[in-house]
Parts: structure tokens; sequence; C-alpha cells
């Protein structure tokens, strides 16, 4: 078994004219490396209507909706992270709640409120009652403000995980843009934050510096936006790791984070 | 044949990375099917002469037959000419020159002159756009990445010159291509090292429509895991004989044809 714990899906009304042929691609890719799950985030209209890392409310639901009927469509392949915005506290806790029901097993916050922000904690709060993870979009380590996103690194979600020690939270896209070091230097004494390996970064000695970190125990095998790489790095860890440690990061601790029966044969 | 010609030997000065010395880069190899590499000396980027390091490399590359040496000339140092004539002499497939890096105009009178100097030599000139992701730099690394514009510059500066250009990704390469002539395009290859696979597509995009026969197979070993290269090409629905003219045979042919 192979969980991609870092996958989008573009909806029909996002930015993106060729959306039909970027989502055949990823199942197509997926086929060929062997991804039995994708967990899909939509992260509103993806800048069509409002900002990727700031969508709307009205955006946010759309976006949930459509990847709520891409689980349909596709239930053995497709699972769903229902997407919030944290600053609007009653129509992110309504979404969560939308998406528990319509099957939805963990929660995508992206880049609309810095993870120190207080207005984070309801929805960790409903994380908690819910028993779903969060899968926290990261800039690896921030040093200055990037437009069009409030985006946290490791220390500010470590912050927030401190908060919340019964919610786990994965740490996003190790490899996917800033310096991973620095985040690496910070997450190991925060069991509950989990790093998720995706992203175009295939920096020879990063996967030694993961496990040096966490161990295989704190890692979940990811893609991103870019699957060559996660295929990349997945292929580099079988000669780096026993086959017992290889099935953690493959899908172990992604089953053992999110809810019972998550996952085919969980 | 799986030839890299994006292959790098020594210490890089900004972070630790493993891998760096011949013995390490062959295993590595190895494990990659990758039967011969194109090896620059990392450190000499960084060195005020940067041809220092061209005897340890030549040296190395003696030791171990699966190396190709690819030294670096300055345009703007004394010595240059007779660092372009050393590579010759010793079969360098390439000579290499990061303008950037040396801190010279990247399409000024001294990169013109070389370029001209390559290609009456007949050695192709190797350039890369970056070596690391901008966003995870040392904050005192501040090396501008190529330009763009600085390629179509030098492929117009002299009807000889053959440029290898790594770690670019599909904007650099549109643009470069489709602001080229017909026989400008046809002295630049590409190395796939930095260009997206699926969902993105960005690498079987470019095949399809710039060609085929512009790529070759590149790692930027051991900066990044040669891992990468490979499942690139293992996601592309490629024939044989695309695969291999990816592989080795643009280079054999192309390049040093």
């Amino acid at each position: 078994m192979l969980i991609d714990v870092h996958a989008h899906f573009f909806p029909e009304r996002s930015a993106r004219a060729d959306w039909r042929e970027y989502n055949a691609s990823r199942l197509r890719a997926g086929e060929r490396i062997g991804i039995t799950v994708h967990l899909n985030s939509v992260l509103g209209t993806f800048g069509r209507s409002s900002p990727t890392y700031f969508p709307s409310p009205a955006d946010v639901t759309y976006g949930n909706e459509w990847a709520f009927g891409l689980q349909r469509e596709q239930p053995r392949r497709v699972r769903t992270y229902v997407c919030v915005n944290p600053n609007y506290s009653d129509h992110a806790l309504a979404e969560i709640e939308r998406g528990r029901a319509a099957g939805a097993v963990g929660i995508k916050l992206a880049a609309s409120r810095r993870a120190t922000d207080p207005l984070l904690d309801p929805i960790c709060a409903a994380a908690a009652r819910h028993g779903l993870p969060i899968l926290h979009h990261i800039w690896q380590h921030r040093r200055r403000d990037r437009p069009g996103q409030e985006a946290s690194d490791a220390a500010e979600l470590c912050h927030l995980a401190a908060r919340h020690p019964t919610v786990h939270f994965i740490l996003a896209h190790i490899g996917g843009g800033g310096d991973w070091l620095h985040s690496l230097a910070v997450v190991p004494r925060h069991w509950n934050v989990l790093v998720d390996l995706s992203g175009s970064g295939v920096d020879g000695g990063m996967l030694e510096a993961c496990l040096a970190a966490v161990g295989a125990e704190r890692l979940l095998w990811g893609t991103d936006m870019t699957m060559e790489t996660g295929w990349a790095k997945l292929r580099y860890l079988e000669r780096l790791l026993p086959p017992e440690l290889l099935e953690l990061i493959r899908w172990k601790n992604a089953a053992r984070i999110f809810p019972p029966r998550s996952f085919p044969g969980d | 044949m799986r030839l890299d010609v994006n292959g790098f030997l020594g210490a890089y000065p900004w972070r630790r990375v493993p891998g760096t010395s011949p013995e390490a880069l062959l295993a590595a190899m190895d494990r990659t099917g990758i039967d011969t590499a194109w090896v620059t000396h990392l450190p000499s980027l960084f060195w005020r002469d940067p041809t220092e390091g061209n005897i340890w490399l030549y040296e190395a590359a003696d030791a171990h037959e699966r190396l190709e040496p690819v030294p670096c000339v300055h345009p703007a140092l004394p010595h240059w000419e007779e660092a372009l004539s050393d590579a010759a002499t010793r079969g360098a497939p390439a000579v290499r020159c990061d303008p950037h890096h040396f801190g010279l105009a990247p399409a000024g009178d001294e990169m013109r002159v070389l370029a001209a100097a390559c290609g009456a030599a007949k050695l192709p000139l190797l350039m890369t756009v970056r070596l690391e992701d901008a966003r995870q730099r040392h904050p005192h690394d501040l090396v501008p990445e190529l330009a763009a514009a600085s390629v179509r510059a030098l492929l117009r500066s002299d009807p000889d010159v053959r440029l290898v250009i790594t770690h670019a990704d599909r904007p650099f390469i549109e643009e470069v291509h489709w602001g080229s002539t017909a026989a400008e395009q046809a002295r630049v290859w590409w190395d796939i090292a930095w260009i997206w696979g699926p969902p993105e597509d960005h690498l079987a995009h470019l095949i399809a429509t710039v060609g085929v026969e512009r790529f070759v197979f590149g790692t930027g070993q051991p900066l990044r895991i040669p891992e990468n290269a490979v499942a690139k090409l293992d996601l592309l629905d490629l024939s044989q004989r695309d695969r291999a003219a990816i592989e080795s045979g643009n280079v054999t042919q192309g390049v040093l044809g």
C-alpha cells in the first residue's frame, strides 16, 4: 500500500483550463507509481475567483463540494481533506462538520492565517473532537512575508501543535521550498507533528536529515505538485531503509493518524 | 547507455551534501544505472580562480573511466585560453563557465569571446541556470540565476557555439527556444534535471513541442538525488528510441556530433 498524503486535484471552476488533463495525469502517474490512495485537498478555485491561499467562503464551499464529488467518483483511490479558511470561524467549523458527514478524513489549512493565531484554535478543537489530522501548508523557514500567502513555518506550526497536543499535524512538503534544515531542527520534540516528504525539492542529504530528525515513525510520503520527485524519494528510501521502516513511511504512519477505516483494508 | 551531463565532485559551500567523492558518485551511478557522468569540480565555481580545481578534476577523471571532466574556464583571467586548450587536449567533452558565479556579465564581451573560442575549438559550453531552489538558498548566496535572454544572446553571438544548459525549467526553455531561429535552436541542449513531470507534464509537453532531440539526461547529483531524473523518464510514455536519445544519443550524436 502507498498513500500520497499531499495531492491536489483541480476543480472545473479553477484557474486552469486544463484541469481535466491535469487530474487524469495525476491518476495515470499514480497507477504507474503504485499509489493506492491520493489524499486530496482543493483550495477553493485555486485563484480563479479568490486567491489560492485566501479562498473566500463561497469558494471554500465550492472546492470542498467538488472534492467530495471526486471522492464519490473515485471511492477506492481518492480521500479528502476538508479545506477551511480560519478567518471565517463559523463557516470553517460548519465546513468541517459537513466534510465529516461527506467522508472527509482530514483538515487542510493552507496559508490564510498564521499558525500562531488564536483563530486556529477552534479548528484544532474540532479536529481533536473528530480525530482528524491537519495538513498545514508550510514555508520552510519563513524569513519574511511572501506575497499571496500568510505562510507559517515549522516553528509557528509547532507553537500550534503544542497548544493542541491531541491533534496530529502534518508539516507540509518538506521539499516544497525554503530551508528544510531549519524545519528539521524545530520539529523533533513536538511528537504530534509529522513531516510530509512531498515537494519538488530532491536535495542530496534531505532524506537522511529527515530520518535523523524525526525517524521513519514520523515521516509521511507524498507528492504535491511534482510526482516524479515523490517517486524518486521513495526509490532512494528503498535503498536506505529496511522494508519494515519503509512501510511506515509508505502507509502505516498515515493509517495510524487518520481516522479508522480511512483507507482500503484499514 | 545512460550518460549524465550534470554531475559534480567536491564539497558545496552552502550546506553539507553527502556523497561528493568520486567513489560515492560512482556508487550513486551504480544505484541508478548511470554508465557515465560529466563532472565538474564543485568548489571551483566559488573560487576566485576556478581553473585551480581543474588539475584535481583531470586526475579524478583519469582514475575513474566512467567520469568525464568538464573543467571550468574563466574568460576574464589571463590564462583562460590555456585552460580551454588543456580541455581540448585532455579530451574533455565540454567546458563550463557559470558567468554569475564568476562575476561576469552573462552575455558580455568576455562571455562572447569565450563562446566564439568554444565554437572554434568544437567544445560545447555548459552553463547552469541555478544550483539550488532560490527559496532555500543560504542568506549569503546571492548569485543571480542565469536569464533566458543571456542564453539567446550567446546563441546569436557566434554561429558555431553549442550550449548545454542545465537546471532550466519549462518557461526558461520555451523562452529561449521560441525566441530563437531554427539554426539557433539546433545549437542548444537542455538537461532534464529541473523540468517537472506529472501532473504538470512539463517534460512531456516540451518533448512534444520543442522536440526530443533537444533534451539530454542530467541529474545535478550529488546536490540532487539522481533517482529524480530516472523517475521522470519512467513516467513518460516514450519509445525506446526516444528514451535512448535523451539518455545518451542526443549527446553522442548531437552535442558531440
